[in-house]
């Protein structure tokens, strides 16, 4: 297995007496979309955080391709787009981009920076200052900054709270396309809906510690079969998708008339709560 | 450094200069300026006029045109050293804390810049444009006071590069400050500071008049810790170094800072305080989580 691009083990983090990671390990390989959820408070920020060198671990380590977090090697390798950020004001979207270009010592030229708009639906916004951007328009153009220089690592720390449906699915769909161009994506957000439909890797964080992790289907469960018949509505308890055709069949043999056929599962929601245990920051 | 860490720091410098043109912060400062060598011009104009008018007829035992040009440049002296310091303070505002917390810092130190090269970045850009600042203003200001008086300090560069090297220190210890302090703490703070410093150069001064060696040790001792004082007290000293009899002595207990002779040993220590304050503050914002 090839190594992962990011590597978190036993990562500790205090503030003083208080314990905001506790031994948490984590992975996030190539091409791979792990989504980071918990609580406010639970420790998401923090973990970020560290993987970018902003906040110095306590304990543990986290390493970029091999190299520990915060140095310069590894910082070059990323992006990152902070859940509380601002940008110069008096600055353009094409000047922002040209600037982040320069810090990161990209070669991309106009080229880029055109790419990057389009990408996030900004290709008409390049010459408007970031201070008359809607503050949705100024998450997007975060996300474009935060791919200059194309990281091999996205870290992403709510990329999509101001961001109204059309621009979350904007983001949705480059998350994709980043998932195809093999860059590993640390996805931290509130949006389960959101995190369920793009993420291949799921970990929960609650009070510091990993709780659950692994992909959204394994953490579903099984779930049911839920049938619709002349007799009324069955259920399949622990029933799964692949399960249906011979429920059908066996319904059919059994003289029952089939109206309507789904496959349940629990959802992300109901395996969050019950995971962070109703906690909330 | 490397040359992509140079690169970098360049970037960060002319960020610096573009916000500052975008703002409109150079042309508030250009105006501003403008508005007080005019100010000066009249006032040294009116100065030396009326000071030919009653000196005349009267015995020399005070060379009253030398007396008048060191006062009213000494005057401008301060003047500019004063706004070189506002430039230099509003020019690191919030550079460090400000600015993380409110969001701008992160997305460029996460860049392979690193934050020490952003810090020294930040302090070039600042203290640069600060010193070519104090010094096109002193040399304004002495081209009006010979234009109006035809007067010339003793000593013209020394001054000058001693005001320019005194607003790099007060930037640098803006910096410093803006690495633990809110942003509006800073700039308290730093004022405070500066407004000690003249304070102490004061002590030092009523302690000459006074002939007394324990002010005059404290003004001193405090000058050293805040060494932009005496690089002022210096620059003060440089106008007038030539002048003798009771004019010299008189305009060395001119009313705007005692003046003091610098030495090698203050520019030398003018320098390493300096780097000092520039290393305490990478080495605190290496520590700081963000």
């Amino acid at each position: 297995m090839a190594a992962p691009v990011l590597a978190v083990r036993e990562l500790n983090k205090r503030y003083g007496s208080q314990e905001a990671l506790a031994g948490v390990d984590l992975e996030v390989g190539a091409g791979q979309l792990v989504g980071l959820l918990g609580p406010n408070g639970a420790g998401k920020s923090t973990l970020t955080k560290i993987a970018c060198g902003l906040v110095r671990p306590s304990g543990g380590a986290v390493e970029v391709l091999g190299r520990p977090a915060g140095s310069a090697e590894a910082r070059a390798a990323l992006g990152y787009l902070a859940e509380l950020f601002r940008f110069p004001g008096w600055c353009t979207a094409e000047e922002l981009l040209r600037l982040h270009q320069r810090l990161a010592g990209s070669a991309g030229g106009e080229a880029e920076r055109r790419e990057l708009l389009e990408l996030v639906d900004l290709g008409e916004a390049a010459g408007k200052r970031i201070e008359a951007m809607s503050k949705g328009m100024q998450q997007r153009l975060g996300v474009a900054q935060a791919l200059v220089g194309s990281p091999r690592l996205l870290l992403l720390d709510e990329p999509t709270s101001a961001l109204d449906p059309v621009g979350r699915r904007i983001v949705r769909e480059l998350l994709e396309e980043l998932r195809r161009r093999s860059v590993a994506v640390l996805l931290n957000s509130h949006l389960l809906s959101e995190v369920e439909l793009v993420c291949d890797h799921v970990a929960i964080i609650a009070g510091g510690r990993l709780v659950k992790a692994g992909t959204p289907a394994e953490l579903a469960g099984p779930g049911a079969v839920e049938v619709e018949t002349g007799s009324g509505v069955r259920t399949f308890e622990d029933a799964g998708r692949e399960d249906a055709p011979r429920i059908v069949a066996d319904l059919v043999a059994a003289g029952e008339s089939v109206y309507r056929v789904e496959a349940r599962h629990s959802s992300l929601e109901d395996v969050y709560l019950d995971a962070v245990g109703g906690q909330t920051g | 450094m490397s040359g992509g860490q140079l690169r970098s720091a360049a970037t960060v410098v002319g960020l610096s200069i573009q916000e500052g043109i975008r703002r409109r912060v150079f042309l508030a400062v250009l105006v501003l300026t403008a508005g007080f060598l005019a100010l000066y011009g009249l006032g040294a104009h009116f100065a030396f006029e009326d000071v030919e008018g009653f000196a005349s007829g009267e015995p020399e035992i005070l060379d009253a045109h030398a007396f008048t040009g060191a006062t009213i440049f000494g005057m401008a002296m301060f003047a500019t050293l004063f706004l070189g310091a506002v430039l230099a303070v509003f020019l690191t505002l919030g550079v460090v804390r400000g600015d993380a917390e409110s969001g701008l810092l992160q997305p460029i130190v996460v860049r392979p810049i690193g934050r020490t090269t952003m810090l020294v970045a930040r302090f070039a850009g600042a203290a640069t444009l600060s010193a070519l600042y104090v010094v096109v203003v002193y040399l304004a200001a002495w081209a009006i006071t010979e234009a109006t008086g035809d007067w010339s300090p003793d000593h013209l560069l020394g001054p000058a590069l001693g005001l320019a090297l005194a607003v790099a220190i007060i930037a640098a210890l803006s910096l410093l400050a803006s690495t633990v302090l809110s942003v509006t703490a800073q700039g308290i703070v730093v004022f405070m500071v500066f407004g000690a410093g003249l304070v102490a150069g004061l002590l030092a001064q009523i302690g000459n008049a006074l002939d007394s060696d324990s002010l005059h040790t404290i003004g001193r001792v405090a000058s050293w810790a805040l060494p932009f004082e005496g690089l002022y007290a210096a620059g003060l000293h440089g106008l007038i170094s030539g002048t003798t009899g009771l004019t010299g002595v008189a305009l060395q207990l001119g009313p705007f800072g005692g003046s003091e002779a610098a030495g090698a040993g203050l520019i030398a220590w003018a320098f390493a305080y300096l780097l000092g304050v520039l290393a305490l503050a990478a080495f605190l914002f290496s520590r700081r989580d963000l």
